[in-house]
């Protein structure tokens, strides 16, 4: 078991026969399972043609129909990324990753509540973020495949390099990993850590949670309120962004401390309360997710 | 990005928001004559800068002649104005607005946000003009009235004239200020807002609700869409290094310290900050070069960091992804050659090819000092900038 994708999810490529679409499917074809899991893309007025033996299809619901995949991962440049997402979401994939960074705030406003007004069962995760991977099984998005190793600890990030680095120190430390989620760093997204941590928490085969937050909104204070309730395995955490200053965006879209909210130290007050065991240190996040279990 | 209170009322103006009239001037001999214009015996000038609490700092002045309007003028443009949002060093005003004097007879708040748990946009109006909402949010958070608008059916007249009522706008000024609400919601929306406030929002003697400031931040992923905005930047307003680093797809923001870090993603890039922090030293910057990290970009971002006087020793932490380290290293090797790099330099390098890339370093014939994990970076770098203070 693991959480959102496995081995026997089949997956489309959205944006397939752009450069990073491209690239990234094939490092993904690489990974495990992937030559069995990747099964089709889609650019549209592209059909007929194929990626590294992928087909490609004009529309998710061909390729849908055609390939009976469940899953898909966006690479559709900004302006045409939340449009990619209404037509995954329409046609009924169970998890849709939109890797695809820098889409207008508006866009995805419209494209939750169009998804909330249909109640959508699509989990969509992202915008801007790495993917998910399950280990030694498959890999959607552009992560590093080989710093994992199967395991039974959930991560969830917003981040891209840095989740790179926890997972790099949970695998030195012999920590494997059921799955590892990058939710993304944009202020509206799909899925929030309370999301994953729910998902985690009921699958039997992660025995413990390490998440990474960073500074702005109140993602984490919700998800800290709900594992306080309800959590029954160790969580770890670190939250990036002590040192950063009000008011100035830290790279990512939402990554800003706005109107006295959203600041790291809340975060981790919030989390601590939670009896989530909190470091500072971001070389020591393994080691306190190896604490927590201990 | 951000626009002046005089752009962003006439982005506002064109979508029917009551604003008092207004021209933007360059030099004391316009602002004259912007008055004289604009008639009337009480004219406000304002300096304009993008950060609030200009008033506080002494450059919004009410003149009730002609003379004074010049005297105010001829000293508030050219000074350097420092407000709580400036920073201690302030801002230079180069831009001044003159207002005719608006009849208040009630200050309120107004602004629009995008609220992240609701993922809608959100109006939060109160009672409490001329106050900062967070200071009101935290004393009397009951005196703050929210509506969160439905993205397909924007503001209702219903919830609008009930939350202007809520904040004290009078019976029979509540068609016009539903009207207001309603202009300023399309404003936010048809532009890509990612902020709109209006501090104060007036109630004037004829009980007519006025945009007496307006401040409107933009998303700057939809400005592609928006040429008339982008138009609005002003470029003084920014920090240089900001502007050069934003050219080189490098996302740069300056901090107060002596260390320099140069970093890939930007959660790894605070969580480098942090840790700074944590061994005892100051970042200088927050610097992402984003997941390629290529030798052009490199070499830049050290260009700026070292442009910084204050930078004593620069941090490089890199984790190599798809972009693997031997790559990287490469990069960094030419890159530092390139800048003849004068101050203490660490590294570290993790991911894919890590050993070779930690060999190109090793053998580069640069000085620098290598480091396993991100605490031993660390601590390497804030040693290395003591000893170099106390030299």
């Amino acid at each position: 078991m693991s959480i959102l994708i496995n081995k026997d999810s089949r997956v489309i490529t959205q944006g397939i026969t752009g450069n990073t679409g491209t690239f990234h499917t094939t490092q993904c074809l690489d990974y495990a399972f992937g030559n069995e899991c990747f099964v089709a893309g889609v650019t549209p007025g592209k059909a007929g043609q194929s990626v590294e033996g992928v087909p490609v299809f004009n529309t998710v619901a061909e390729a849908k129909g055609e390939t009976g995949a469940n899953v898909s991962v966006i690479y559709v440049p900004p302006k045409f990324a939340a449009a990619a997402i209404d037509e995954a979401v329409d046609a009924e994939l169970d998890v849709v990753i939109c890797i695809t960074e820098g889409i207008p705030v508006r866009d995805m406003v419209q494209t939750r509540d169009r998804m909330r007004k249909m109640n959508s069962k699509t989990v969509l995760i992202g915008p801007n973020c790495p993917g998910v991977i399950t280990p030694d099984e498959i890999k959607i998005g552009i992560m590093p495949g080989y710093i994992h190793k199967k395991g039974p600890i959930g991560v969830i990030s917003r981040s891209g390099t840095l989740t790179y680095e926890v997972v790099h120190q949970l695998t030195v430390l012999g920590l494997g990993q059921s799955t590892c989620v990058g939710i993304g760093g944009d202020p509206v997204n799909g899925t929030k850590h309370l999301d994953v941590m729910r998902w985690f928490n009921d699958d039997p085969e992660t025995e413990a949670v390490i998440m990474c937050g960073e500074i702005g909104g109140s993602d984490e204070e919700e998800c800290a309120a709900w594992v306080k309730d309800n959590m029954t395995k160790p969580v770890a955490a670190f939250i990036a962004g002590v040192t950063a200053p009000p008011g100035k965006r830290m790279g990512h879209a939402g990554a800003i401390i706005s109107g006295g909210t959203g600041s790291a130290q809340a975060k981790i007050e919030a989390l601590e309360d939670a009896g989530v065991h909190v470091t500072r240190n971001p070389s020591e996040m393994g080691s306190t997710m190896k604490e927590a279990l201990a | 990005m951000n626009v002046h209170e005089y752009q962003g009322k006439e982005i506002l103006r064109k979508y029917g928001v009551a604003t008092p009239r207004g021209v933007a001037c360059f030099s004391v001999d316009e602002a004259v004559e912007a008055a004289n214009q604009l008639g009337g015996n009480v004219w406000v000038v304002k300096a304009q800068i993008h950060a609030g609490g200009r008033g506080k700092g002494g450059g919004v002045k009410v003149a009730t002649d002609i003379d004074q309007v010049r005297e105010y003028a001829d000293a508030i443009l050219g000074m350097t104005l420092v407000t709580h949002q400036t920073g201690p060093e302030g801002k230079l005003v180069k831009r001044l607005y003159i207002e005719e004097g608006a009849d208040i007879k009630e200050e309120l708040y107004v602004g629009m946000v995008v609220d992240r748990v609701t993922q809608k946009v959100v109006l939060m109006a109160s009672s409490e003009g001329g106050m900062e909402i967070e200071e009101v949010a935290k004393n009397s958070p009951e005196k703050i009235h929210k509506v969160t608008i439905d993205p397909v059916n924007g503001l209702l007249d219903q919830d609008a004239r009930e939350v202007a009522a809520k904040i004290g706008v009078p019976e029979v000024g509540l068609d016009q200020a539903v009207s207001f609400l309603q202009g300023l919601y399309k404003a936010f929306w048809d532009t890509d807002c990612s902020l709109a406030e209006i501090n104060p929002l007036i109630v004037t003697g004829d009980d007519q609700v006025l945009a007496l400031d307006a401040k409107l931040n933009f998303d700057s992923n939809a400005l592609y869409r928006h040429p008339e905005i982008t138009e609005y930047r002003d470029l003084d307003e920014e920090d240089p290094a900001e502007i050069e680093a934003s050219e080189w797809g490098l996302s740069y923001i300056s901090l107060d310290g002596n260390i320099g870090c140069l970093v890939n993603g930007a959660g790894l890039a605070m969580a480098t900050m942090d840790i700074i922090k944590l061994y005892g030293g100051e970042p200088a910057n927050f610097l992402d070069v984003g997941g390629g990290a290529e030798t052009e970009q490199v070499a830049e971002a050290f260009k700026i960091m070292l442009d910084n006087p204050r930078v004593e020793g620069i941090l490089v932490n890199i984790f190599g992804g798809i972009m693997r380290c031997d790559v990287i290293a490469e990069g960094l090797v030419a890159a530092a050659k390139e800048v003849n790099l004068t101050v203490p330099l660490v590294v570290r390098l993790e991911g894919t090819n890590v050993k070779k890339g930690r060999e190109i370093l090793a053998n580069s014939g640069i000085d620098l000092v290598t480091a396993g994990s991100m605490a031993d970076a660390a601590e390497k770098i804030v040693a290395a900038t003591k000893d170099t203070q106390k030299a």
